[in-house]
């Protein structure tokens, strides 16, 4: 467990192409946003435990661009249920990273389940999604489902726009172009 | 029937995605949208993961219309709290428990609790009283909602609804 959430994020969002990317509130949303913040990065500032389902809906509704979450393991642990929604749904086009420091990172950096011993990609293998490297999940059909083991540290903010209604409007219009106001 | 009326409202407005948590009294039109080929249902295992869905599909350019029972406004509380930060339309039907003839006492708080949560955490709620009002509630919520950026309810009563009994719901 020697990698740096950092490191990891930009890795998986160098060269990126048309890549759709939404991102658990805390930790993942900042890290997205230190790879470079961009009208097509929908990172979330609150309703914790969504981020995956946030995903399943935008790669049902736009079948034909790659959909990546990134988010953490207490976000993640949040919406379990989720992972079960998506296993039936089977999306080929979402890819779900969890970075997990295996702590609630924006709180104290309290110890979550996955440093209890909780498994989570055997979780998601349970509910039908693809265990994949994280390093090609993105060349991989989905549902994909990675976690990666990252150091626990305390690391500079890197803050997106914190507006709801403009990361949502500037997400829609870089998607739908024209089509953003007559949907 | 008032459901075969909601589902041609649905289809009218180029609704895509349908997510829901089952309901006896949205059993008819759960099955008419799994039917129709327009559509995608979506079963969720908790109602907090519709406005995921919804929130996602909205996103992608795409519709999509919530249904649960009263119990589940219990469960997307928090997450209300984005679609009215980020502005999300939101169109949610809701089958009421616990108002009229209810036999459960278990489901008479938060059924008396639905509409002032909805309301505490900005959703518009709107109550047709009778069964030939429910569809023009919903074609005016879905307006509401897909060109005015709102979040709306819509709650079905009770006594329209009709069932009195353990044995009457599980025999559906």
């Amino acid at each position: 467990m020697s990698l740096h959430r950092r490191d990891v994020v930009k890795k998986l969002l160098a060269n990126r192409g048309d890549l759709l990317v939404v991102a658990g509130l805390g930790s993942t949303a900042w890290d997205i946003t230190a790879a470079g913040d961009t009208p097509l990065n929908f990172p979330t500032w609150g309703a914790m435990g969504q981020s995956a389902m946030i995903g399943l809906g935008l790669a049902l509704a736009q079948p034909r661009r790659r959909v990546l979450v990134i988010t953490g393991d207490g976000e993640m642990l949040m919406g379990l249920g989720s992972l079960a929604t998506i296993g039936v749904q089977r999306p080929e086009n979402l890819a779900v990273v969890v970075i997990d420091n295996e702590r609630y990172g924006e709180t104290g950096m309290q110890q979550t389940h996955t440093a209890g011993g909780v498994d989570l990609e055997g979780v998601a293998q349970a509910c039908g999604l693809k265990i994949c490297d994280w390093q090609t999940i993105l060349q991989q059909a989905g549902p994909g489902f990675a976690v990666v083991k990252v150091l626990a540290e305390k690391i500079p903010l890197a803050l997106p726009p914190r507006e709801g209604a403009l990361l949502k409007a500037r997400f829609r219009r870089a998607l739908l172009g024209p089509r953003a106001d007559s949907v | 029937m008032w459901p075969d009326q909601i589902h041609a409202e649905l289809a009218a407005a180029k609704v895509r995605f349908v997510g829901y948590v089952p309901d006896a009294g949205h059993k008819r039109l759960i099955e008419l949208c799994q039917a129709d080929k327009t559509m995608r249902t979506v079963v969720l295992s908790t109602e907090e993961e519709g406005i995921g869905l919804a929130a996602g599909a909205w996103l992608g350019g795409e519709r999509t219309v919530l249904l649960m029972q009263s119990s589940g406004v219990g469960n997307i509380v928090n997450v209300l709290g984005m679609v009215k930060e980020c502005r999300f339309p939101l169109v949610t039907l809701i089958t009421m428990r616990g108002e009229e003839g209810e036999f459960n006492p278990w489901q008479v708080p938060m059924g008396q609790a639905t509409r002032p949560v909805l309301e505490a955490m900005g959703t518009v709620v709107q109550r047709p009283s009778h069964a030939d009002e429910i569809a023009p509630t919903v074609s005016a919520a879905l307006r509401l909602a897909y060109d005015s950026y709102a979040s709306v309810a819509v709650l079905i009563p009770q006594r329209v609804i009709g069932i009195k009994s353990f044995q009457e719901q599980a025999s559906q």
